[in-house]
């Protein structure tokens, strides 16, 4: 991964929670953080995740869940990332995350996980260093 | 978000005030600020119970009954929420507020691919009218209404709901139901959507026209301004979409050759309490107050009890904090004396763990506990619209029904809500609004206790509270008793009443009798959304940039 290329960030609404301002106000903090941003609307397939970062390139997929689903569905993403041979995206994800889910997500191999809360700087400077 | 911008000298006296809305605040309110805005005794305010009813819907106010309380409730299986229900009413409660699961809010069934890991997780199951005989056993129909939290097939919940009613010997002319049934708010906010605009808005139409024809005593649209301020809306722009989304469904019924002066009075609005109390309370009586002279005005409607502002302000989601979170149960009360100095007839609060979970038992109590303080320990029941005749909050009254007015207006300059929402432009615009606030509240131009910028308190989630889990077994035996139903019902009857709902929804015919002999047959939520899904085709979101 070349450093000086623009991050390109695949923002991503899985399963059926409709809940997508958190999703649309990272996506504008990180695109004024000069990354590139792509939103994938909702009520989206693990499926359909996997084609557009495919499609669109891209080095990172944010995921946002609000359901409290975040566990099962993390875990079934990277799975099929890895059939895809696209386990070199890094996956992070953001939403309704207790703290005591965090280091399981992480052992899965979540690279990042942003709690509601987390602070615009804290989140682009996690998906900054993801590529140092 | 929900704060206002202050300013301040070099000594931290505060200099400006200017609230979500764009009204800026005197230090010093009098009488001559009354006399420069026009303020008129009879005008603007009438006495409690009178036209314009900015004071409150009925002559007497909290003093004759006190406000209904819904807290949402529902989650896991049927027989869960069921007793749930009934410790909420053991409680008080007087009345029920319906959460649904998002598998059956998006029309599928417990057993669908889409469903895995979400069956029963934010509400309760509902694949059929079994499951809903579970629900609501035991519970005084006639006596408690359900607000049923339910939208892109909310004609369904309705349909199953009489259906329901019926097996259990209630006449459908003596239940009352209220569905949530907004779907131009779910494309803007909530995101429970499933049809095209069109396709959504001749649904609410049809579930208007049936409650017109068929259920006296329900309640077929409640209007969210809730949502939409959710998504970043200031609070004039909450009421003024609200309005301006209930023009459309007005509209749309109004084509079918029915009078507004048949529908609008079972119209009920969900507004949201979280912010700034004054500019709350001034924006829930300039909107009693401009709907009233709305529906007079533009629509005809002469009978009084037609022209009410029916509603609950409640919830308060966006205002509380992951931070430090008991802080939540301070501030849902404050949000609730906002409710109840406007004269809330209805009210509900978010409880203080809502921003982890579904409230646990214990919280729920709290909220309604917190509603009840206010009712029966510190006095809100004492005299009617207690602030009415405040310098202070009559001009701000009328600035904010300025306010409204002027957001409505942009609207309609634009063709009016369905295209604008059709568009993408509404939601656009309120998300770059939420990314201000949001970039506001982290700079710490805006207050919020708890969310100090750089504060070492503020490691989310650092307070571990009681959880609500989620338990796996929901999804099985919600599965279970659908491969049950599925060999036990009438096989023939399923398939005939959802072919002649397939016609009706492709002829243009009112698909509520139909959905109610699909019920009644023990058709699935999934097998009958399947059939609009197939007829109306799925919404395209439009692009967000």
């Amino acid at each position: 991964m070349e450093t000086k290329n623009k991050i390109r960030v695949l923002i991503a609404k899985p399963g059926l929670d409709g809940h997508d301002k958190g999703a649309k106000i990272v996506a504008l903090a990180l695109r004024d953080a000069g990354m590139e941003v792509i939103y994938s609307g909702l009520h989206q397939t693990l499926d359909q995740i996997i084609q557009t970062a495919i499609q669109e390139a891209v080095d990172v997929i944010g995921l946002s869940i609000m359901s409290g689903a975040h566990l099962p569905i993390s875990e079934k993403l990277i799975s099929m990332m890895k059939e895809k041979g696209i386990d070199d995206i890094r996956l992070t994800v953001g939403g309704v995350i207790p703290h005591q889910d965090i280091p399981g997500l992480k052992k899965m191999g979540v690279a990042k996980v942003f709690p509601g809360g987390t602070s615009f700087d804290d989140i682009i400077s996690g998906m900054n260093s993801l590529f140092e | 978000m929900g704060v206002a911008k202050y300013t301040k000298d070099e000594k931290g006296a505060i200099k400006t005030v200017t609230y979500q809305s764009g009204i800026k605040v005197k230090p010093v309110y009098g009488p001559e600020d009354l006399e420069k805005a026009g303020f008129d005794y009879d005008k603007d305010l009438g006495a409690p119970g009178e036209y314009p009813f900015t004071r409150s819907l009925h002559p007497q106010s909290y003093r004759s009954r006190a406000w209904t309380t819904r807290q949402y409730t529902g989650f896991g299986t049927p027989a869960e929420t069921n007793e749930r229900f009934k410790l909420m009413i053991a409680n008080g409660q007087n009345g029920l507020n319906v959460a649904f699961d998002l598998p059956t809010q998006m029309g599928y069934d417990s057993d669908h691919p889409l469903a895995q890991g979400e069956v029963g997780r934010v509400g309760m199951a509902v694949d059929s009218l079994k499951d809903f005989e579970t629900a609501f056993a035991g519970i005084p129909l006639d006596r408690i209404g359900s607000g049923l939290t339910i939208n892109a097939v909310a004609t369904i919940m309705m349909a199953m709901y009489q259906a329901m009613a019926e097996k259990f010997g209630y006449s459908k002319t003596r239940i009352s139901t209220t569905p949530q049934n907004d779907i131009l708010k779910e494309m803007i906010g909530r995101g429970a959507w499933i049809f095209p605009v069109e396709h959504g808005v001749r649904l609410v139409g049809d579930s208007i026209e049936y409650a017109v024809k068929e259920l006296p005593r329900s309640n077929p649209v409640s209007l969210c301004g809730y949502h939409i301020r959710e998504s970043g809306a200031t609070p004039a722009q909450e009421i003024a979409y609200a309005f301006e989304i209930a023009k459309a469904y007005i509209d749309n019924v109004v084509q079918r050759g029915i009078n507004p002066s048949e529908f609008v009075g079972r119209f009920s609005f969900n507004f949201n309490v979280y912010g700034n109390m004054w500019e709350q309370i001034a924006k829930f009586r300039a909107a009693r107050k401009l709907w009233a002279k709305m529906l007079k005005n533009e629509y005809g409607v002469t009978d009084k009890k037609k022209l009410f502002l029916r509603g609950l302000f409640g919830g308060g989601g966006s205002g509380l904090t992951k931070e430090q979170p008991e802080n939540n149960i301070m501030r849902g009360a404050y949000y609730a004396l906002g409710a109840a100095l406007s004269g809330a007839q209805t009210t509900a609060l978010c409880s203080f763990d809502e921003a982890y979970t579904i409230p646990t038992p214990r919280s729920a109590l709290l909220s309604l506990h917190t509603l009840e303080i206010l009712m029966d320990e510190v006095g809100l029941r004492d005299t009617v619209d207690p602030l009415a005749g405040s310098y202070f909050i009559e001009t701000l009254t009328l600035e904010m029904e300025e306010k409204i007015l002027e957001e409505m207006k942009e609207v309609e300059d634009l063709g009016g809500m369905v295209g604008c929402i059709a568009s993408g432009l509404i939601q656009r615009k309120l998300s770059g609004q939420a990314y201000e606030f949001e970039k506001g509240l982290q700079s710490g131009e805006y207050k919020k206790v708890g969310l100090d910028p750089g504060s070492k308190d503020n490691d989310p989630g650092a307070t571990n509270v009681e959880l609500h889990e989620y338990n796996d077994k929901w999804a099985q035996i919600s599965k279970a008793n659908l491969k049950e139903l599925k060999r036990t019902r009438n096989d023939k009857e399923v398939a005939s009443t959802l072919k002649a709902l397939e016609n009706a929804a492709r002829f243009d015919e009112n698909v509520m009798p139909y959905l109610v002999k699909c019920c009644h047959a023990y058709a699935t939520v999934g097998e009958m959304a399947g059939v609009f899904r197939q007829t109306f085709g799925e919404w395209k979101e439009p692009d967000f940039y």
